[in-house]
């Protein structure tokens, strides 16, 4: 046997549709419907200014740590748009803007960010996971997912996101594998927005891309420009749609940018320049979007306005009706809940121990 | 001697011993360049250079996994894992391999490893990263579990720790990270692991505990001096696992009754095994049934009910008044 290369039938691509200063490639501009251009338009308006305010909340006390999600709102936009209500949405934990694209309320992100557990609750028609927070451990269960949908031979799929950092955990690889082998519907969404932390992505992996990985498993990988809403719209819709017909899952990987702090809680300073950050800011998503509609003549500057304006009571009233419901929450008896189906005896024991211990100290505070 | 917070205490630990001993190597996610999400190794690298501080891709079981091939060809990894709630990544290594190599290679390789992590809560944060679950690791045979409670032994006991020939998972309470400062003294100072100590006199009960639950402790157990006259004896354990338990008869031998504290769920937990040595050694002694005061067998909620679940001074009198009150 001589030495010669091997060929592997699934490739790599690359995607770029409307660029950084918003040239249109025009032969590979994706049709989408005007309603739909609407709302993911006011979808990523609402995600950013949401953003902006749960940034001032948590600065004044009103909510705890949080994970922004400025700039990678194209990311998540486009790709969620293509699931229907049945279809599964497996998060990690910077996934604000698509969870409210499937309908998750703003007083329940509020609600969460506070510490309430409360703030969780998903709705019986809605099949969204929670966030999960351990790094990479969620994309498997997309992975069950699909491959149940495909036993019960219903067409729905599975769409995961997961940062550049958890390409690095085991399990990426593990989820990966599986869903090549097991040819479920899955798509696995990386936001590789270049930082995992204080890491950045060249200090995660020596691969060019992370969409190069999905080749080792098998399965198509395709880097987009995430920051381009038509580049990620367009790559999606083929994922999906291979994803729904039976030909399996598909990686990809969306080249954006963590615009502000990893959370709340940290300092990019201490590992990344402001001139970064600037030549990114160059490179946002919103802004490039709404030339696009603009230049379609489907957005003009008074009604984006408009919009805003809406946007922001919108938020206000959310703010509000959170604060308004939080005021009745937090009974911590209610800590017991939910931890099985039947609660043993040796929890209702600790719960009465609870109930007990509060309604003393009630008594000793009236008392003292 | 400077008054140092926990987090400066322990990055003391580290700088002293990685310049005295150029075995140790300090690795983890953010640990170089960022300093730690906590600071812990802050200015490390800058000192040491970018091979005796690795910054890490985001894998736990790959920390844990090359820190036990460091350790076995003679290095001194410590590595952190940046919350305790992300150690069940690389539980598999430290309880297929981290614990046992010694064991399964009859000798021939060790693993003098430490893996240091925050544990617990009270700090406002998601999930994830409010929990203590020592009891894992103190189940494991061949690991050694230190916690330690202030900034002083702190220090002492990771300066043991790297200098231990097994391996150590040492966790480190947040919610003491930068609680208080306490004298540090810059000339070496080391604590043996295995040694729990006495930190309050008394005849009439003991109270056992260890990291963040030893102020709660030691606060009730001044408000029992100052409101019920009963003089409490605190025990730090410092040490998890091995449990040294003389110290803790010898004390219960005395006083004829205990309580012991701990933010970890109830079930199984530390306190758990403290009062069964209890009973097998100093049943003769006990006055009344031993009370325990714990977390609760469920997930430790979102932070705003996390303060009904954590044991409070209030809980722990509570406790030991009814421990007092029998006879
Ligand atoms: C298993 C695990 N390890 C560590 C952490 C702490 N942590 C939270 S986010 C993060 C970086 C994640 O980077 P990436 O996957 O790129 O996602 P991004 O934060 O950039 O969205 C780390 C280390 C965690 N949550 N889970
Ligand atoms: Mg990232």
């Amino acid at each position: 046997m001589p030495r010669k290369k091997i060929t592997i039938s699934e490739k790599v691509e690359a995607l770029s549709i409307l660029d950084e200063k918003g040239r249109l490639d025009e032969k590979l501009e994706p049709d989408i419907a005007e309603d739909v251009l609407f709302q993911l338009h006011r979808t990523m308006l609402l995600a950013r200014k949401f953003d902006e305010r749960l940034l001032s909340l948590q600065r004044q006390g009103r909510i705890g740590t949080f994970a922004p999600i400025k700039g990678q709102e194209a990311a998540q936009l486009g790709t969620i748009a293509h699931l229907r209500p049945g279809d599964w949405m497996v998060p990690a934990f910077r996934e604000t803007a698509a969870e409210l694209w499937r309908g998750r309320s703003l007083e329940s992100v509020i609600i969460y960010n506070n510490g309430f557990n409360e703030g969780v609750a998903i709705p019986d028609d809605r099949n969204d996971f929670p966030i999960s927070v351990p790094v990479g451990s969620q994309m498997i269960h997309a992975v069950g997912l699909g491959w149940a949908a495909k036993y019960r031979q219903k067409d729905d799929v599975a769409m995961t996101y997961f940062g550049d950092g958890a390409t690095s955990q085991g399990d990426f690889h593990e989820a990966l594998n599986f869903a090549a082998v097991f040819q479920t519907p899955v798509i696995f969404v990386c936001q590789n927005n270049q930082w995992a932390i204080s890491i950045p992505v060249s200090q995660q992996t020596r691969s060019k891309t992370l969409a190069q990985k999905a080749l080792a498993y098998g399965m198509p990988g395709i880097q987009v420009d995430g920051n381009d809403i038509l580049a990620v719209y367009a790559a999606a819709q083929e994922a999906v749609q291979r994803a729904r017909s039976g030909d399996g899952p598909t990686l990809i990987e969306c080249v954006t940018y963590r615009l502000l702090m990893h959370t709340t809680a940290d300092d990019p300073k201490r590992y990344r320049t402001d001139e970064e950050v600037e030549q990114w800011n160059q490179r946002d998503p919103l802004p490039r979007f709404e030339k696009y509609l603009i230049d379609k003549g489907l957005l003009t500057e008074e009604k984006r306005n408009a919009v805003e304006s809406e946007i922001l009571e919108e938020i206000q009233t959310a703010i509000d009706r959170a604060e308004k419901q939080m005021e009745a929450m937090g009974d911590p008896i209610d800590m017991f809940d939910n931890t099985f189906a039947e609660m043993p005896s040796s929890l209702k024991e600790q719960k009465e121990e609870l109930t007990h211990a509060l309604s003393e100290s009630a008594e000793e505070g009236k008392d003292g | 001697m400077a008054k140092m917070t926990m987090v400066q205490a322990l990055n003391l630990a580290l700088q002293q011993e990685m310049e005295k001993d150029d075995r140790v190597i300090v690795l983890g996610e953010d640990v170089g360049v960022d300093g730690g999400v906590f600071r812990v190794t802050d200015g490390l690298i800058k000192q040491f250079g970018d091979q005796r501080v690795l910054d890490t891709p985001l894998a736990e079981s790959a920390i844990v996994g090359m820190s036990i091939g460091m350790a076995a060809y003679g290095l001194r990894p410590v590595c952190e894992i940046q919350f305790s709630g992300f150690s069940y990544q690389n539980f598999h290594q430290i309880e297929n391999h981290a614990a046992r190599l010694r064991w399964r290679s009859r000798g021939r390789f060790t693993v003098p490893m430490v893996l240091r992590t925050p544990y617990g809560g009270g700090v406002r944060a998601l999930e994830h990263h409010s929990e203590s679950r020592e009891a894992y690791w103190a189940h494991t045979p061949g690991l050694k579990m230190v916690i330690p409670s202030g900034p002083r032994n702190a220090r002492a006991l990771l300066v043991s720790a790297m200098r231990d020939p097994d391996p150590v998972i040492f966790y480190e309470s947040k919610a003491l990270y930068r609680a208080f400062r306490e004298e540090v003294p810059e000339a070496e100072e080391a604590l043996p692991i295995g040694e729990p100590q006495r930190v309050r006199e008394g005849e009439d009960l003991t109270l056992i505990s260890y990291g963040a639950m030893m102020r709660p402790t030691l606060e009730a157990a001044q408000q029992l001096q100052d409101t019920d006259g009963i003089a409490a004896e605190v025990i730090d354990l410092l040490t998890i696992s091995p449990l040294a338990e003389k110290i803790l008869i010898q004390s219960v031998k005395k006083t004829g009754r205990a309580v012991v504290i701990h933010e970890a769920p109830r079930s199984f937990g530390p306190a758990a095994e403290i009062m069964s040595r209890l009973m097998e050694k100093a049943f003769y002694y006990l006055e009344a049934p031993i009370e325990r005061v714990t977390g609760y067998d469920i997930v430790i909620p979102l932070f705003n009910r996390e303060k009904a679940y954590l044991p409070n001074t209030e809980r722990i009198l509570r406790a030991a008044r009814k421990v007092l009150a029998a006879s």
